[in-house]
């Protein structure tokens, strides 16, 4: 199964779902040899996924057939779905079965598994760079036709070195939760397919009483999450639970507060699990560091060191390298999985590789003595307020020690803080004033009923 | 206020939903409950009622007519 390197059997198990069917990787590849009948040329293809089969067999099988997918959300909406096809001219839509009626002027040339597969008219397609494997959106970006481009040595090398630091095997069963348009979830697809495991496939969340009984009845054997996945898990009692077949943690897609961070770490230390901390961007694929268990609780706040076979620049605002320990600068990496760049047309299909393994991440971040990486912030979030240069992320973290929801926008001599708790709106403002030494009326502090967060539990601040 | 009234202001606040459309409403059924929002109404049930709620229930409580049963094990009258 290209990209994949494959150790497994065909009669071994890849999919359990939550509604109980089971799938071989055997059946991966018949249903792969059907999809190159189908679609015998290398096109591009926009797949609505969620984390049923339909849409997993589908994702599979077009990577292994030199088939572009655009990993879009299931759920997207019509209208920016209908202007995404416009921009980028897909030759074939893999779509639930569902939302076949949005597309009741073309032909259907194939079901399976609740999934369709939907011709568009034929247009003058956008030619494909060989390298191009696959297109995904950077996380928060929706109503954006922005995507990064991927190439399959990206997707070859990010797999192969997140698989070997986790020390992924054939006897594991990832709990496949998140959204597999989403880079991170993608990625925990990839590295467990490459090693022949069972993939534990749910749209249930981790508030629902169904996920749990999954977990228990399939012997769920990792568990992946975004910081707010955390937060719930620590609200449930998480550690009270018996869980014995759980043995694997994993954390990505922003920063955990240290107090999580401590609190899982000890977790478990003390229930014998890995807790493994990780970070990266769409950009580079998935992945680009993680804090392995051992150093966990001496580490915290970390992010760890590069994925094997990477390195981290920090460079200042000169584009010198800063090597000297707790001075912070923009991260730069370096490492086989970063992008081939972005596309925002069709035309940027046929684009080589812009990058040449580079990325310059646009975080700001420290190392310690011992070469351990800390993210300090976001380069991109300052503002200047009465002369002073502020950091958003950093007031943002500022407010969250006294106001745990809460997110900061703003532009030149305005700083706008968003809280849930109307009653604090004054304590607030004089908190920000003491502690950073401005004046009060640099600072509007609002209400609101919620901050909105994009489905990655990132804050939206768009919508503020 | 009386307690239903209480439990009903609890969802208008944690779901942005009007009165009328709460009889019928159920997890994921809208955009605002989801399961960061589903935190977030439990944590204002527990601060609104004084109790304490139970993972087995938090788990359970999958809809706001459920959600009446549950907070009644709790000895709260609604």
């Amino acid at each position: 199964m290209f990209p994949f390197e494959t150790k497994h059997q065909d009669n071994s198990t890849a999919i359990i779902t939550d509604g109980g069917t089971c799938l071989t990787y055997g059946d991966i590849s018949n249903f792969s040899g059907k999809i190159h009948e189908l679609i015998p040329e290398r096109c591009l293809l926009f797949s609505l996924s969620q984390n049923t089969p339909g849409s997993l067999l589908g994702y599979v099988s077009f990577l292994s057939n030199s088939i572009v997918p655009v990993m879009l959300d299931s759920n997207i909406d019509a209208v920016f779905l209908e202007t995404l096809i416009n921009t980028y001219r897909p030759k074939y839509l893999w779509l639930p079965d569902k939302r076949v009626n949005e597309f009741i002027n073309h032909q259907v040339v194939f079901s399976d598994h609740s999934y369709s597969l939907v011709k568009l008219e034929e247009k003058i397609s956008f030619a494909l760079h060989p390298d191009l494997a696959m297109l995904l959106t950077t996380s928060g970006s929706t109503g954006s036709p922005k995507f990064v481009r991927i190439s399959y040595e990206n997707i070859i090398s990010n797999t192969k070195s997140i698989a070997s630091y986790l020390s992924i095997h054939e006897q594991d069963r990832p709990i496949i939760s998140l959204p597999m348009w989403y880079s991170y979830g993608l990625s925990v697809v990839n590295t467990h397919l490459s090693k022949g495991a069972t993939l534990l496939l749910t749209t249930k969340s981790i508030v629902e009483k169904d996920f749990w009984e999954f977990i228990r009845v399939r012997n769920a054997s990792s568990l992946s999450g975004v910081p707010y996945t955390f937060e719930i898990l620590k609200k449930l009692k998480f550690s009270e639970m018996s869980l014995p077949f759980l043995k694997t943690l994993t954390q990505a897609g922003g920063k955990l507060s240290e107090e999580l961070h401590i609190y899982f770490s000890e977790y478990a230390l003390n229930f014998d699990k890995r807790f493994f901390i990780m970070y990266g961007q769409t950009e580079a694929t998935s992945r680009m560091s993680y804090l392995s268990p051992e150093h966990a609780l001496k580490k915290p706040g970390s992010i760890g060191l590069p994925v094997p076979g990477s390195e981290f620049n920090i460079i200042d605002d000169n584009g010198n390298e800063v090597d000297q320990p707790d001075m912070a600068g923009e991260l730069v990496y370096r490492g086989k999985n970063v992008s081939m760049g972005y596309s925002s047309c069709g035309d940027d299909l046929l684009k080589g590789d812009e990058n040449n393994g580079i990325l310059f991440t646009g975080d700001l971040a420290k190392k310690d003595e011992d070469g351990f990486y800390y993210i300090t912030g976001r380069k991109n979030r300052y503002i200047k307020l009465f002369g002073n240069r502020i950091n958003l992320d950093e007031t943002e973290n500022l407010v969250s020690k006294i106001i745990s929801d809460c997110a900061c926008t703003g532009s030149d001599d305005l700083l706008s803080v968003f809280i849930t708790d109307e009653t604090r709106l004054t304590e607030i403002k004089n908190y920000i004033s003491t502690k950073t030494g401005i004046h009060p009326a640099a600072f509007s502090v609002q209400y609101r009923s919620e901050i909105p967060k994009n489905p990655t539990g990132k804050i939206n601040y768009p919508l503020l | 206020m009386s307690n239903k009234e209480k439990y009903i202001q609890v969802f208008i606040n944690s779901f942005a939903v009007k009165e009328k459309d709460l009889v019928t409403l159920k997890y994921q059924g809208v955009g605002t409950w989801d399961s960061m929002g589903h935190m977030r109404m439990i944590a204002e049930l527990e601060e609104t009622f004084n109790v304490m709620i139970e993972m087995e229930d938090i788990l359970d409580f999958n809809s706001y007519a459920k959600g009446i049963d549950i907070v009644k094990k709790y000895g709260i009258e609604l």
